[in-house]
């Protein structure tokens, strides 16, 4: 039995008449995570995990925001909900679906190492499984958390040394605040508007974030050669930064994994931290879940889908209109 | 070796020569010595026999990797690099260890005479003791092709600031007869193998592109005039029984030219002449796409001796008798040149580029009109009493180029630029229709307005078919006028031919896409260039 089918909307449930994620405005849309591609303006009704909250409204505005903690379970026209999180940024879940025995799970976007910041994820056992496969490829296998930690401090007091601005480009949601947590004490940590103001979002709603220092006008050169400066992607190539002291830019991503991309960014440097999950971590997260279908919805869905066919786990792609990975994670913040 | 990985981490890092001058100066500084040598041949091309064929080692990923064949494919598209490839899907490393550069080197070329299972043994123990980026090495290593953009040029010049040496120096002694196993690194910057002091160039006298009319350069009667010829700018340099060929990129292509080696035993010692080399079939100069077979290549085949034999038009004298005659006038320069090119015993290679005679101004632009016919891109124009000046000086010397040829395409890729640009797509690529396909048949990088490439990207933001990583296929609907200096036969491009210089003329806003040119078109093209001139 069907609880999910792939509409032109979004990603639907029938027996409990929602919509998962949809790209189209709707009645009630279950939130998997605030990135700008899993979730738009205009549905009547939203719920998502309490942190994610305050990015909504921040992102959005005023909205009709319900909200869960992780594992508590509601029921919705007879379909239990309840989320679990999907380590992917502050406020992550997977959805699981329960109707009658049948169990499905939406993964949204997941990690599963821990940041250090984001809920660890934790697989959901399931009969039908809904996952992303961004970096679904076996190229794609990421180092320890705290290996590229250890890069990027090399890196910053290399700069140091040579006189150089540390500007590392990240996500406003989610990988800057990962990086925050990682270089916490290390180093003063300057962050743009549009981070600063997200990180006020998330302290007003009570979550404690490691220390950083907003970016004004005021801001003098010399202090932030001393420091680093965390920007989002949309200011990375601006003016502001060549006005800074020699600035070196080092890139934050996944698919700094590949020298094409690297070169291809015109970076001074790249380092491949991922919000999702690489290779191995999609298959133990797949095989965590015992599903006996999995539904592979972004990223490289052919390729991975033909592979899990061919290991014995039963595999299918849809289309969906999330975006192909962390490039596109960009919920660049324009009212300020 | 990873002192040697961050060097090339550090040049892939940067596209600007300064930077990547400045790593490979660090790395001079900082490397063990016995590796030094190693790394200045492989960057100058001196490749080692490659021990393992690729697809062995393809093989042998494929099974430590434990994946399907087709998966593997699937990696080497998105990576585009096998080596690279290889380095990413392999297992962990089980134990780590740092050997030296050399060691590594020397290890892989004894393998040559091992059999298969010894070298799968060391390959796949090797794979295992090194980390990704490392791994990467050892198997551009294997293949002993590293193209990471350093130019031969970069690399002297790094090596000159070292070792604080004069370039041309380093030049000449890396470019002659050495081995990185028979040689330390200060003999080789000191060229201790070779003798620096027959070699040295001078300085090329460089053109300004002519603008404006031609009367505001004064009387005709005051000027020279020559074809330009679209080859390779050279001096060939004879001092004390040696002969040395320097290209205008200041390296030394003595070995690449055999035909003009003959110049040895005819020019005398203290001898500097300024020309273009070209390639010479029966009198008439080839098409620049004939003498690029003969570029760049180690080894030449009898056959590319045939059809692209090597001349040079030699147009000026620097030193004459062992003295440096630069100050001289043009026309005394050319005197004695004159005489010195009669007087050799062998015709028809080395000959002088022919002065192009006129009266007046309009009769010489009628003349630039034909030079196409001789495979010449447009005239030069040489002041009578000048001196040849070091590098680029406006006034004595001008080019005066023919218009480019052009051919009308339609935009079917778009990629985001970088620095300033990246933010819109500026880099795009060009197809031309073949039946009911289209071709790609030239990349080029923006060559128009703000305005323009704001209302291009718009276009290719609303218009994207498909992503490929960075890059998007666009619906074939915005037509460009492409302007090129030559078009020459490729294997490695799709439509089998490949434009030089390709760059955007102008936005064809007139034209919808199925007015553009056809891949015939510029086949008949191809092979109106090829043909010998009339």
């Amino acid at each position: 039995m069907a609880l999910i089918t792939f509409t032109n909307k979004g990603i639907y449930c029938k027996q409990g008449d929602f919509y998962i994620d949809p790209w189209q405005p709707v009645n009630l849309a279950v939130t998997t995570h605030g990135h700008a591609d899993h979730v738009k303006w205009g549905n009547k009704a939203y719920l998502c995990h309490e942190h994610t909250k305050p990015i909504l409204q921040h992102r959005l505005g005023d909205l009709n925001i319900q909200t869960l903690p992780y594992h508590k379970e509601i029921n919705i026209n007879g379909v239990k909900l309840s989320l679990y999180p999907a380590g992917h940024v502050i406020g992550s879940a997977q959805i699981r679906l329960e109707y009658k025995g049948e169990v499905w799970a939406v993964s949204g976007d997941y990690k599963v190492e821990y940041d250090g910041i984001s809920t660890a994820f934790e697989p959901v056992k399931c009969h039908t499984f809904v996952s992303e496969s961004t970096f679904g490829l076996p190229i794609y296998k990421w180092q320890p958390q705290q290996d590229i930690f250890n890069q990027i401090k090399n890196w910053i007091s290399h700069n140091h040394d040579k006189n150089q601005t540390t500007v590392l480009v990240a996500y406003s949601l989610g990988k800057a605040q990962r990086l925050m947590a990682g270089l916490a004490g290390y180093v003063d940590i300057y962050v743009h508007s549009s981070i600063a103001n997200l990180n006020d979002a998330f302290f007003k709603a009570g979550i404690i974030l490691p220390h950083t220092i907003p970016i004004t006008a005021e801001t003098s050169k010399e202090s932030l050669l001393k420091g680093i400066v965390i920007v989002p992607p949309a200011v990375a190539d601006g003016k502001w930064i060549k006005s800074l002291t020699h600035a070196a830019t080092g890139i934050c991503s996944g698919w700094m994994q590949v020298r094409a991309g690297r070169r291809w960014r015109s970076a001074d440097a790249g380092f491949a931290l991922s919000d999702h999950a690489d290779w191995p971590g999609l298959l133990s997260a797949i095989k965590a879940t015992e599903a006996e279908k999995v539904y592979v919805t972004h990223g490289h869905t052919a390729v991975f889908s033909k592979y899990l066919n061919e290991i014995g786990i039963e595999a299918e792609e849809v289309k969906t209109q999330y975006g192909d990975g962390e490039e596109e994670d960009n919920i660049e913040v324009n009212k300020d | 070796m990873k002192r040697f990985s961050q060097l090339i981490q550090e040049l892939e890092m940067s596209n600007k020569t300064n930077d990547k001058m400045l790593a490979l100066v660090d790395y001079f500084n900082e490397a063990d010595d016995m590796d030094k040598p190693y790394v200045i041949a492989m960057f100058t091309g001196k490749r080692p026999k490659r021990p393992v064929s690729t697809a062995l080692i393809k093989q042998w990923a494929i099974e430590l990797s434990n994946l399907p064949e087709w998966l593997f494919a699937e990696c080497y598209h998105n990576v585009g690099d096998l080596s690279e490839t290889i380095a990413l899907i392999l297992p962990p490393p089980t134990s780590i260890r740092d050997r030296k550069l050399n060691e590594w080197i020397n290890d892989l070329a004894l393998l040559n005479d091992k059999d298969e299972a010894f070298k799968k043994q060391f390959i796949t123990k090797a794979w295992d003791t090194l980390e990704t980026s490392e791994r990467f090495i050892f198997n551009k290593l294997i293949s002993g092709n590293f193209r990471i953009g350093v130019s031969n040029k970069i690399l002297v010049n790094a090596l000159a600031k070292q070792s604080d040496t004069e370039s041309s120096k380093i030049m000449h002694s890396i470019m002659g007869k050495w081995l990185p196993s028979e040689i330390n690194y200060t003999d080789l910057v000191n060229g201790v193998h070779v003798n620096t002091d027959n070699s040295w160039p001078y300085p090329f006298c460089l053109a300004y592109a002519l603008e404006g009319v031609l009367s505001s350069l004064g009387e005709p009667q005051e000027w020279q005039a020559e074809w330009k010829w679209d080859g390779i700018r050279g001096q060939i340099v004879k001092r004390n029984g040696e002969l040395f060929i320097w290209s205008r990129g200041e390296e030394l292509v003595t070995e690449q030219f055999p035909e003009l080696h003959f110049l040895l035993d005819e020019l005398e010692d203290g001898t500097v002449l300024d020309g273009e080399i070209l390639s010479v079939k029966d009198g008439k100069v080839q098409a620049f796409s004939i003498l690029q077979q003969r570029l760049n290549r180690k080894t030449i085949h009898k056959n590319q001796l045939k059809d692209a034999p090597i001349g040079f038009y030699t147009y000026d004298l620097l030193e004459y008798k062992g003295r440096d005659i630069r100050e001289e006038a043009l026309n005394k320069r050319r005197q004695i040149l004159e005489r010195m090119i009669s007087n050799l015993k062998t015709n028809s290679i080395v000959v002088l580029s022919p002065i192009v005679s006129f009266n007046q101004w309009d009769e010489l632009a009628k003349l630039r009109e034909t030079a196409r016919d001789l495979n010449s891109e447009g005239i030069m124009l040489k002041k009578l009493n000048s001196a040849y000046h070091s590098g680029r000086k406006r006034g004595d010397w001008w080019k005066w180029k023919i218009n480019p040829y052009t051919v009308d395409t339609v935009m079917i890729y778009a990629q985001k630029g970088s620095g300033r640009r990246a933010n819109f797509y500026t880099d795009y690529t060009f197809a031309v229709r073949d039946g009911d396909q289209l071709v790609t048949i030239a990349k080029a990088y923006s060559g128009l307005t703000d305005k323009e490439i704001k209302e291009v990207n718009a276009f290719v933001v609303k218009n994207a078919i498909e992503k490929f990583g960075p890059v998007r296929t666009v619906k074939p609907e915005l037509v460009f006028e492409i302007a090129f200096e030559g078009i020459a036969e490729s294997k490695r491009h799709k439509a089998g031919l490949a434009l030089r210089f390709p760059r955007i003329a102008r936005w064809r806003k007139d034209k919808k896409a199925d007015e553009i040119n056809t891949l015939d078109d510029l086949r008949q093209l191809l092979q109106a260039t090829l043909l010998p001139p009339a």
